[in-house]
């Protein structure tokens, strides 16, 4: 393996000294989100949790156990269609519908990751992409999912059979209790026993397995771990939206987790929800202009790898270290 | 024999050519995917793109200057092999060394750059593009019908395959080449240019993706999205072959063209996923590829 600056290796020891700085971010970050929904549009801050959760599960393979993932719009994409077929036509709890819809993730993460953690680097890339493009081609010829015209009119319902989700604050209140929890799972195993793992395979696999981690387990484990999240952040944006399409399974969704995990930061725990923010407002943005959004995406994509690495928190981090 | 397996022949027979006509282009893009991952380390997903800008640019000179499809077939690639060179020595030249993933979401950022700019320009709706009077007849070989544009790309992209084949494996330029794949440094020490190698090499693989695109332009409509969808299935067609060898690529991208054809004869539900099926399946047995070295 050549050099693999892809990933910010976050010093041991400093997370002590830095503990009040991280309560200090994460107490500004409860009280943006708590206010969000009064100063911005409440269905663009709902759009852009579920994408930042997205976004930060994708993170979780590439940053924390070194897989590029090009497939993940399948979990995102698929866990939507099931959420949405399940609360619109068997008429289940919505919240009972996301979590079906991130087991179903879950379960596809277990049938694609058994067969592309087989190979590495960059043919694990290709691998994903080639086999969300057979899951795509399921999903387009699947009796329910209505081809192009997707899963439409998906009623939000009551949760728990309570709570009208058709307010939008209470859906948000949702969506932001689905963020945080992902979040906080997502926080949980990479500061785990586990997560330590991980982290060894990717700075050194061969002298991981030398000292009798079995590496295919771990990964595999990950991999299921962050489809199952992207599961749940697709189920999540079905009910925000109403709608499943196959515009969530395609490669374009696959590429632009990645740009957001990129842009950034790989290996942060918040740089992907920055990406996340940026991508989605940029998206909002040249949706008006006819421009099409795919030009600047691709350009902010080329920047990111001449340029910046290591991502906009990377960056900061980096600098804040010196 | 009017039958085989309860199928008729003519259906059969048809299949199988346009099984192999689809070949034909996974194996020239599949070909140039593992050349210059050989030696520049860099999967290039750009390498759609620069197939639909192949087509592009033939439709546009046929539309401006009214050039015949003969002249088209040799300006069009050419002309993607000069854009390759600018990408080669402005974009990809800063990325070797790095991580390959580096080099794969630098391409495909360079392929959203060129799709979105295509489809900005020129409309999401495909371009007709007629195909030369000369070979728009069909011919009737013992009941199997032949049309003479198909069997001409088959052939064509054989040769080209198969002269590509030979210019690595058997010429001083591609001994260079193979050298350079293996040990760079060693190579630079016996004053052969390696930069400018590499860009030669880029270049090379665009055109040969440029030409495919003009040979793919009357067939499939000239749109900004015509690359995008076969390169994934030459992703899945280079995971099969194992991007170890030439001759692996071109066998590989011909036999999955075929696989697909009698797939559309069998399960035609099922064609457009047999490709990624076949891979799911390789890389359970066999995780370094059919052709490939194991790694």
């Amino acid at each position: 393996m050549q050099s693999t600056d892809l990933y910010i290796r976050p010093e041991l020891g400093q997370g002590t000294r830095r503990l009040p700085l991280q309560a200090l971010l994460l107490a500004a970050g409860l009280v943006a989100l708590a206010a969000a929904p009064f100063l911005l549009y409440p269905v663009f801050v709902m759009k852009l949790l579920c994408f930042a959760l997205f976004a930060s599960a994708f993170n979780l393979l590439l940053g924390y156990v070194g897989l590029l993932s090009f497939g993940h719009a399948a979990f995102f994409g698929g866990a939507a269609y099931v959420t949405a077929h399940s609360v619109k036509v068997w008429g289940i709890d919505p919240v009972a519908g996301i979590l079906l819809g991130t087991l179903a993730a879950a379960v596809m993460g277990a049938a694609m990751g058994a067969i592309a953690i087989r190979r590495q680097g960059i043919y694990f890339a290709m691998t994903t992409l080639a086999l969300s493009q057979m899951i795509y081609f399921l999903f387009l010829r699947a009796p329910f999912t209505n081809a192009e015209d997707g899963i439409q009119n998906v009623p939000r319902g009551h949760a728990f059979g309570l709570i009208d989700l058709s307010q939008t604050l209470n859906m948000y209140g949702l969506v932001v209790a689905v963020f945080l929890i992902g979040m906080f799972a997502i926080w949980r195993v990479i500061n785990s026993p586990y997560g330590q793992v991980l982290k060894a395979l990717r700075e050194n696999e061969t002298r991981a397995v030398s000292l009798g981690y079995r590496a295919d387990r771990y990964k595999l484990g990950a991999f299921v771990f962050s489809a199952a999240i992207a599961g749940l952040a697709g189920a999540t944006k079905a009910l925000v939206f109403q709608i499943a399409t196959l515009t969530d399974v395609a490669w374009q969704m696959s590429g632009e987790v990645i740009l957001m995990s990129l842009l950034g930061g790989v290996g942060t725990l918040a740089g992907p929800s920055v990406g996340a923010g940026l991508i989605v407002t940029i998206q909002n943005y040249f949706a008006t202009t006819g421009f099409p959004v795919n030009v600047v995406l691709g350009l902010l994509f080329i920047l990111c790898v001449l340029c910046f690495r290591s991502g906009i928190v990377g960056e900061i981090a980096k600098r804040a270290r010196r | 024999m009017t039958e085989l397996f309860g199928i008729p022949m003519p259906v059969l027979s048809g299949q199988i050519l346009l099984g192999l006509f689809n070949g034909a282009f996974y194996a020239l893009l599949s070909l140039g995917l593992a050349v210059i991952f050989g030696l520049l380390r860099v999967i290039n997903f750009a390498h759609g793109a620069l197939y639909m800008m192949g087509a592009f640019i033939a439709f546009l000179l046929g539309q401006w200057l009214g050039l015949p499809f003969w002249a088209l077939l040799v300006v069009a690639p050419i002309l993607v092999g000069v854009f390759a060179v600018a990408m080669e020595k402005l974009l990809l030249r800063h990325v070797y060394g790095l991580d390959p993933l580096y080099g794969l979401l630098l391409t495909f950022g360079v392929a959203l750059v060129i799709e979105g700019m295509a489809q900005y320009m020129f409309g999401v709706a495909g371009k007709p593009f007629s195909q030369p009077q000369a070979l728009s007849g069909v011919s009737m070989i013992g009941g199997m019908i032949l049309p003479h544009y198909r069997v001409f790309v088959i052939v064509v992209a054989l040769i080209t395959c198969l002269g590509t084949w030979a210019l690595i494996e058997r010429t001083r330029l591609g001994a260079f080449l193979r050298a350079a794949t293996e040990n760079r440094p060693l190579v630079e020490a016996f004053g052969v240019n390696v930069p400018v190698l590499l860009t030669a090499t880029y270049a090379f693989s665009a055109l040969l993706a440029g030409f495919a695109g003009v040979m793919g332009a009357p067939v499939f409509q000239v749109s900004a999205f015509m690359g995008s969808n076969l390169i994934i299935i030459v992703f899945a067609v280079v995971v099969i072959g194992g991007m170890g060898s030439i001759g692996g690529a071109i066998a590989s991208g011909f036999l999955l063209g075929l696989c697909e054809g009698l797939t559309k004869v069998v399960y035609p539900e099922a064609a457009n996923i047999v490709v990624f099926a076949i891979m799911a399946v390789v890389l359970f047995f066999r995780p370094s590829g059919l052709f490939g070295k194991a790694a």
